[in-house]
């Protein structure tokens, strides 16, 4: 069994059996997360995955079974997700949600997270309904997809990208669970990403929404698909050693040395561009199609501890000392107040 | 820019074309244990009966196909073995002989099963000469044809090499008679003790044709070593002397004894003597330890038995003072490997002494045709054997078969019973006018073990318990008693559990593309990461970019039909366990376990037991 360079195999990185139907894109993320942890060789017990509730927010127990868990009640995992990263900035934070979770009960957390530019990698199993409640459309769904019982959704759908776009997230990408080469890296820049990184991730539910006239099938999603770039994920050790035509590429360098590799760029479009990534979707949308790929970074980002200057420590390494400086520095303290 | 070319001139290459599941050995290949196997036992078939504790069917579906379960069960070569998928998934193949002879140990009524006769005669009279596997094999599958078999032994009874070469301590008496007597029992005219000096003369008895199926029989000497006439009473052929024990000519040899040779009756021949007063057996062999044709377990139960094995040494002369044999010597030597050959070069230290009572030499058979006259038009090859069809076993002379050793040169019982099959088959179509080489297809049938939405027939459940050991009987009693079986074989508990081990190789993972929506849920679940959807290439190229490279090339790739996206379904066969977990979570059933059964055709195509339980 090949092992990563830190000797854990690809087996250390998985969960327990799925008991989500046979065929949900939800277990291809999964899969997507494992090889990406595996290769990224991420030790499974710096990593906290968090999550709501729905089929979609079942799945950490179906990878990483070596990491921290916390299943919050619905829609509230981002406000856990604060919580516990103020406390311990040194973990890895992977928060796993639904569209349900996400863009109904769970907006004005999610909305927040991102304002706030919490460090952590924020992933929606966008299917365009509530799976686990078998299937009524959610504020994701497309106005005019049919549902598996033949109604018509009347309503605009949410599109998550763009309003994280519009909210000044720093990382956002949308994906599709059936294309594991373009998401496996993605997920690994997004955690190396120092702040919010959102990747909306089209993934099909078999059961209740991959009907004809659905949206958010396998067949509608692969037909509208529209790549903006062939990703790559260059930790920092590697060299790019290949050399492409000047212009079809771009490389993005983030905080932690490592890059993100662009090749066969849509007409030289740059994805530290916050306002052609804006552009870039609603023409998407007009054309009917399903943009994916990393549509904006900010190699920049300063993170919610930067922004408050929190302490560097994680607060349970924080000694009496730390919290408890004395009455000198109270008085000092005080002084300031008069 | 460079690496762009190459890409480009990748795509200009052959995709690998689907593959061709309808043709029959296709999956039949991947049942490695049988298609390793020359009779092509279905083996994970008879496994999962001896599992459901159904042993007389066990027992029936490798009567058919292998003719002596019993036997085979414990005297084998298991070419099976080494082939099964469990020793590449993990480290040693499931005990597939002996897990047959555990079907032959607790079978019920067998015989109700085999053919009934008296079979209405079909008026066509065949003569087999000797009474080995091979011969016993065409009678079985002729007889109940209505064929009338005269079969030729000059032993007393049937069986041949099986009889005078397999000491019973390997294969009791009674186990090798039931199963003679089952093919004796379907109306064979048997002529023991009648030795055939003559192919000439048993042609002009009119028989419509006849089989040779007389073995190796002759042992190889060193008639040339100096020495070797000097004292050759205490000098013996190794499967003459053990065929003159077998008829209890010999009861005793002396105390220290020096077996020459590194095959499996060297290693009979060692053990024997250990039984009959051999206090100091040594076997010697000429080349290294590692090159011996003996099988390992073979070499393994002689060690056991306080045989010291010693390699590399060349015998160079008997030694005999007053007239009475007192050892031989050796020269030492060491292999040196030059441009992948290998020689044996005289290390130049001085001769080797080791005493012996008596020298046995194994050192290999040969055929030896003298009953057949050179103008019948039977043709020889350069190597002294019959010029054959080799699928058909015709020889030149257009009613003249051969089988088993006689036939392509010494191999073992179970090339032996497979080629009595198709010499049967060639005799039967011969016979009725009709052409050798239109060869009957295998009889195959392909069904799903659907059960429920995610239930199979067969137990899925992969045990990750490693090879259960057989026990054996104490060498304390075995040394004293030469017909005291050694292995006990296992009870019907271990035999279960063993039987678990079996990954059930036959029941195929079956893949239709129009079902596919690649949800890529198949490759997110297989524990061995088997199954990759990829753009198709060429072979060597495609190896190497699965989710893990296929590097193992005589395993076969299963490579669908485009899909949807225009790419294609890979599955390496190689380390697959076939434990339907990409069934299981496949939403769409493009995937499904499907038994895949694969059986010889026997002459005449009988329907035998296989077709009986799985149609
Ligand atoms: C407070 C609360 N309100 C409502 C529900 C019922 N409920 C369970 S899951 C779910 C929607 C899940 O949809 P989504 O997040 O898209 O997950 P999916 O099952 O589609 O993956 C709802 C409304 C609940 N569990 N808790
Ligand atoms: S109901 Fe839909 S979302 Fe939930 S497990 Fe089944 S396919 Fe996946
Ligand atoms: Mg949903």
């Amino acid at each position: 069994m090949p092992k990563n360079t830190i000797g854990y195999a690809k087996a250390d990185y998985e969960g327990v059996i799925s008991t989500l139907c046979a065929g949900c894109g939800h277990d291809s993320i999964s899969g997507a997360i494992v090889q990406a942890c595996y290769e990224m060789a991420i030790e499974p017990h710096r990593v906290a995955k968090l999550s709501g509730i729905g089929c979609s927010s079942k799945t950490p127990n179906y990878f990483l079974n070596n990491s921290h868990g916390f299943n919050s009640v619905h829609g509230r995992m981002p406000s856990v997700a604060t919580g516990a990263n103020m406390a311990n900035r040194d973990l890895i934070y992977l928060g796993v949600s639904g569209d349900g979770d996400t863009a109904s009960i769970g907006m004005g957390q999610f909305v927040h997270a991102i304002r706030r530019n919490l460090n952590m990698l924020y992933i929606v199993m966008n299917n365009g309904c509530y799976g686990l409640t078998k299937g009524q459309d959610s504020a994701t769904a497309d106005q005019g997809s049919v549902s598996k019982s033949g109604s018509v959704n009347p309503f605009e759908g949410i599109d998550l990208p763009g309003m994280a776009l519009e909210l000044g997230a720093t990382f956002v990408a949308r994906s599709f669970s059936g294309d594991k080469t373009q998401l496996v890296p993605l997920i690994k820049a997004a955690l190396s990403h120092k702040g919010f990184a959102l990747i909306d991730v089209m993934s099909p539910c078999v059961t209740f929404n991959n009907n004809a006239g659905s949206t958010k099938s396998y067949d509608y999603v692969r037909d509208h698909i529209e790549a903006l770039a062939e990703i790559g994920f260059v930790p920092e050790k590697e060299e790019i050693t290949v050399s492409y035509e000047t212009g079809t590429t771009v490389d993005v360098e983030l905080h932690d040395g490592s890059v993100v590799h662009l090749q066969k760029l849509a007409d030289g479009w740059d994805p530290r561009d916050r306002q052609a990534a804006m552009r870039r979707l609603q023409a998407a949308k007009t054309e009917g199609e399903i943009l994916t790929g990393l549509l904006y970074i900010d190699p920049n980002s300063k993170d919610l501890h930067e922004v408050i200057k929190s302490d560097s420590r994680p607060l349970n390494s924080l000694k009496e000392e730390d919290l408890c400086p004395g009455s000198a520095i109270l008085d000092l303290i005080n002084e300031d107040f008069r | 820019m460079l690496k762009n070319l190459r890409i480009a001139d990748l795509s200009n290459h052959t995709s690998l074309k689907p593959t061709e599941i309808k043709n029959p050995e296709y999956f039949h290949k991947v049942v490695d244990c049988q298609y390793a196997c020359p009779a092509h036992t279905p083996v994970p078939e008879y496994i999962r009966l001896i599992a459901a504790e159904r042993y007389t069917e066990a027992y029936m579906v490798n009567w058919e196909s292998n003719v002596f379960p019993g036997v085979l069960g414990r005297t084998c070569d298991r070419p099976c073995e080494p082939a099964c998928r469990r020793g590449r998934v993990e480290e040693e193949p499931v005990a597939i002989c002996r897990l047959k002879r555990v079907a032959a140990d607790n079978k019920g009524d067998v015989k109700a099963f085999m053919p009934q006769g008296p079979f209405a005669s079909n008026g066509k009279r065949i003569a087999l000469i000797g009474g080995g596997p091979a011969a016993l094999t065409v009678a079985r599958d002729l007889a109940p044809l209505g064929y009338q078999i005269d079969l030729y032994d000059d032993q007393d009874r049937g069986g041949g090499m099986m009889r005078s070469q397999i000491p019973s301590f390997r294969l009791p008496e009674n186990v090798l008679n039931e199963e003679v007597n089952f093919i004796l029992d379907l109306g064979i005219h048997t002529h023991f003790k009648t030795r055939v000096d003559s192919l000439r003369g048993v042609l002009d008895k009119g028989y419509d044709a006849v089989f040779v199926g007389t073995g190796a029989p002759k042992g190889k000497d060193l008639a040339d070593l100096p020495g070797r006439w000097d004292s050759s009473g205490n000098i013996h052929i190794g499967i003459e002397w053990l065929a003159s024990v077998a008829f209890e000519h010999t009861q005793k040899i002396g105390k220290k004894v020096l077996v020459l040779g590194g095959g499996n009756t060297a290693m009979d021949c060692c053990r024997t003597s250990r039984r009959l007063g051999g206090e100091e057996v040594k076997v010697v062999v000429r080349s290294p330890r590692k090159e011996m044709k003996a099988s390992p377990w073979e070499i393994e139960d002689a060690l056991h038995e306080d045989i010291p094995i010693f390699e590399n040494h060349v015998p160079k002369a008997f030694v005999t003072e007053n007239g009475k044999l007192v050892g031989m010597t050796f020269e030492k030597v060491e292999p040196k490997y030059e441009n992948s050959r290998r020689k044996l070069v005289p290390t130049g230290e001085p001769l080797v002494f080791f005493e012996a009572d008596d020298v046995l030499i194994a050192i290999g058979q040969e055929n030896s045709f003298p009953w057949i006259e050179r103008d019948l038009g039977l043709e020889f090859n350069e190597w002294g054997l019959p010029a054959l069809n080799e699928t058909t076993f015709q020889s030149t002379v257009p009613n003249v078969f051969f089988g088993g050793d006689a036939a392509l040169g010494p191999k073992n019982v179970i090339t032996a019973v497979a080629q009595g099959h198709q010499a049967a088959v060639s005799i039967d179509l011969y016979c009725n006018q009709q052409s050798l080489t239109e060869r009957p297809s295998p009889y195959t049938n392909l069904i799903s073990q659907k059960m429920g939405i995610h239930e199979w027939i067969y137990d899925s459940d992969v045990t990750t318990d490693i090879r259960y050991k057989v026990p054996h009987a104490d060498k304390s009693l075995t040394l004293k008693d030469r017909k005291k079986e050694v292995e006990l074989g296992f009870s019907q508990d271990t035999g279960f559990k063993e039987a678990q081990r079996c990954l059930n190789c036959d029941v195929q993972t079956v893949f239709s593309e129009s079902r596919c929506i690649e949800c890529d849920a198949c490759v997110d679940i297989c524990p061995t990461t088997c199954i990759t959807f990829t753009t198709n290439g060429e072979e060597e190229d495609l190896r190497t970019r699965l989710n893990a490279p296929a590097n193992d090339t005589s395993q076969d790739l299963y490579v669908s039909d485009s899909l949807k996206t225009g790419r294609v379904m890979i599955k390496d066969e190689n380390v697959c366990l076939h434990c339907g977990l990409c069934a299981e979570r496949c939403p769409t059933s493009a995937w499904d376990m499907q038994k895949y059964l694969y059986s010889v055709t026997k002459a005449g195509n009988q329907c035998g037991i296989l077709q009986e339980l799985t149609t």
